[in-house]
């Protein structure tokens, strides 16, 4: 930056500069699918065809893929019963609701505070468009869904150091880079300043495009006017009657916009998986976890803490204990194993399984990841801001705060997600910190955004995934060399246990993955089953 | 750390894209707002001394006093822990991680690794007389 004060910042430097701009976001999009499936391959209702004789099958964990496997075992006329470390089912589908206790590994006890109808999902939040597994049993089990707001236009993208540390709604920041880059560019291209040649066609159509995208005027100028208040919105909204004219609004200077690095922003509501529609279930997202329950609760074995998953050539027996109590040991044996116990848990219990499978096991570390749910007296963010849903994302370490995506213009309490960081230090730093600590830290930083938290903040729960007794992290955290040495040995059965659940796909984190990894370990299970 | 080390611990999962976005802000754009050093970067951990680190970093995992904690799993309590014994181990576990464990090679470097492996073992009911230097650590990193 330091460089770029010394002289006036060449026509030339800037393109050079968008062009790295341009290409860091290219380069996003390019990781998002390295490597990986850019999709879901959900190929609609599994159909677990032929008779499976009576077989039984014991699933280790109620979680998505746990629950997915249930269903469809149990439908497909498997003996199947379930064993869950917890008292409820979900896992990481889950939401917390006034009155919800949450204990976390050391100790600490919290009591959620929010008032009745309010939640808060500490895992997962969204569930894209593509994400068509999930989808399916929403539909198949009735499951609301609405749409989660992943880019709203009036949130702010806020950077400490930039426009005075005052958050920037986003569509000031999108109209204003846009059009100051498409003025450049068309700049450019009408000197034939362009380093490729453009034929003259092209370069008709090329200026013309620029000026469309950019709310240029005639003369190609991105300036204060009708066109670019259209996009960024005015200074005075056009009214009725005798009322005040319109004003435009002034945009912002690029080189501020530019030296703010928001931009960075600008591409999410533009990668695969926050794209439109994004779907959230009403109420929370264990709404899916409950209407599973509703299906093959009585399936499931509660407080159950799995010690040992031995094998013999006919058999699984698996050992466990009350999770709350502990006591003497029982066991549950069947013909087949289905764990979807997470990796990082799973790695400390006493197992028989071939070294390839043993491996895998203990070659994925568990993601950080820290979120934060807070109570506010009112919805002054829709009251004072008119930001309805969406994020506003923020260089502050809580990266971004969650506006609910439900209720607009509720006259009640509202509850924010006032952090989401993972795979930084401040989800560690978070995670770290006593839960009233980790609020504290929390409301001090969103006040930054929104003063209106100095007032009307109320209470909160705090979730620090490292913490979590159950999964001891956020999810599987894969490096693409130990995805490249080790994913098949994780997948493949071993004798007669497969495993399943996010750490087995290639949507890691995404409740996704966990389905299309049960359905995918279940099929191949039922033909060895089928086959005898 | 050497930009060799950086792609080594490159991980590719599909919300890489999205971290990378977010955690965008440049070390000068953190700027100071805590007095240990914690808060203050998306990319790395800034505290310098080693109980510092303990204090904000490693107790989400190991706890306030370095006890065990059990859950459906657990983490292992560094209280005692023989395997502190030889500096080597401890050295190379923050730096690659272990089974659950995320490796914090990429996140501190050669004298935070060393401040805070030293402060382990010489806390918490281990009180081993050597002690080792960002060199050691250094040279133990892949």
């Amino acid at each position: 930056m330091a460089e770029q004060r010394k002289a006036p910042t060449s026509r030339r430097r800037l393109l050079a500069m968008i062009g790295t701009a341009a290409g860091s976001s290219a380069m996003y999009q390019a990781m998002t699918t390295l490597g990986l499936a850019a999709e879901s391959t959900y190929k609609g209702p599994i159909r677990l065809e032929g008779d499976p004789k009576g077989a039984s099958v014991l699933v280790l964990g109620a979680g998505v893929a746990g629950l997915v496997a249930a269903l469809e075992l149990h439908q497909a006329g498997y003996k199947v019963q379930v064993l869950e470390y917890n008292d409820r089912a979900g896992g990481r589908c889950w939401s917390l609701r006034g009155g919800d206790r949450f204990t976390e590994l050391g100790g600490f006890e919290q009591t959620c505070g929010f008032d009745k109808d309010l939640y808060f999902n500490p895992g997962p939040w969204r569930i894209p468009y593509h994400h068509g597994g999930i989808l399916n049993y929403c539909k198949r089990l009735g499951v609301s869904l609405e749409p989660f707001i992943q880019v709203n236009y009036n949130a702010y993208l806020h950077a400490r150091d930039a426009f005075g540390g005052k958050p920037q709604r986003l569509r000031h920041i999108l109209a204003d880079f846009h059009g100051s880059v498409a003025e450049l560019l068309a700049k450019a291209v009408s000197q034939d300043k362009l380093d490729q040649p453009v034929t003259a066609g092209d370069k008709e159509l090329l200026l013309e495009a620029l000026r469309q995208w950019g709310a240029l005027d005639d003369n190609y100028a991105y300036k204060v006017g009708v066109l670019s208040s259209e996009r960024r919105g005015y200074q005075r909204d056009p009214g009725g009657g005798l009322m005040d004219e319109a004003v435009p609004s002034e945009p912002l200077p690029f080189a501020e916009i530019l030296r703010s690095r928001v931009w960075l922003r600008l591409v999410l509501g533009q990668i695969y998986e926050y794209q439109s529609t994004i779907f959230q279930p009403v109420g929370g997202m264990d709404m899916i976890a409950r209407a599973f329950v509703r299906e093959i609760g009585s399936l499931i074995r509660y407080n159950a803490k799995v010690t040992a998953i031995k094998q013999d050539d006919k058999h699984v027996t698996v050992t466990f204990v009350d999770a709350r109590t502990g006591g003497a040991p029982m066991t549950a044996t069947a013909d087949w194993c289905l764990c979807t116990i997470p990796l990082s848990v799973l790695d400390q219990i006493d197992l028989n399984v071939g070294a390839p499978m043993m491996n895998a096991i203990n070659a994925v570390p568990y993601g950080a990841a820290a979120k934060i749910g807070l109570q506010f007296k009112r919805r002054f963010w829709e009251e004072d801001e008119q930001i309805y849903g969406g994020i506003t994302y923020t260089d502050l370490p809580i990266w971004q705060i969650g506006y609910p995506n439900t209720n607009y213009g509720g006259s009640g309490k509202g509850v924010l997600l006032g952090a989401y960081v993972f795979d930084s230090p401040y989800a560690y730093e978070f995670t770290a910190l006593p839960p009233e600590d980790r609020l504290k830290k929390a409301v001090e930083y969103g006040a930054q955004i929104h003063p209106q938290y100095e007032t009307d903040y109320e209470n909160g729960i705090a979730v620090g995934w490292h913490r979590v007794p159950w999964v001891l992290g956020c999810f599987g955290r894969w490096t693409e060399e130990a995805r490249k040495q080790h994913y098949k040995d994780l997948c493949e059965i071993d004798g007669r246990i497969a495993l399943a659940g996010e750490h087995a796909s290639n949507i890691p984190a995404w409740q996704e993955g966990a389905v299309l990894s049960s359905l995918d370990a279940i099929s191949r299970l039922h033909q060895r089953v089928v086959a005898g | 750390m050497s930009p060799e080390y950086q792609g080594k611990t490159l991980v590719v999962w599909r919300g890489m894209a999205l971290a990378m976005v977010l955690t965008g802000a440049t070390a000068s754009a953190a700027g100071a707002r805590s007095s240990d050093g914690s808060f203050m970067s998306s990319r790395r951990f800034m505290q310098r001394d080693g109980e510092v680190i303990y204090r904000t970093v490693c107790q989400g995992c190991h706890m306030a006093a370095a006890q065990d904690a059990v859950g459906a799993g657990g983490y292992p309590a560094l209280v005692n822990n023989p395997k502190l014994a030889t500096a080597g181990y401890p050295v190379l576990v923050v730096v690659n991680g272990s089974k659950g464990m995320p490796p914090f090679g990429a996140l501190l470097d050669d004298e935070q690794v060393a401040a805070v492996v030293n402060y382990v073992r010489s806390h918490f009911g281990n009180s081993y007389p050597d002690s080792i230097s960002p060199t050691d650590v250094r040279l133990a990193r892949p």
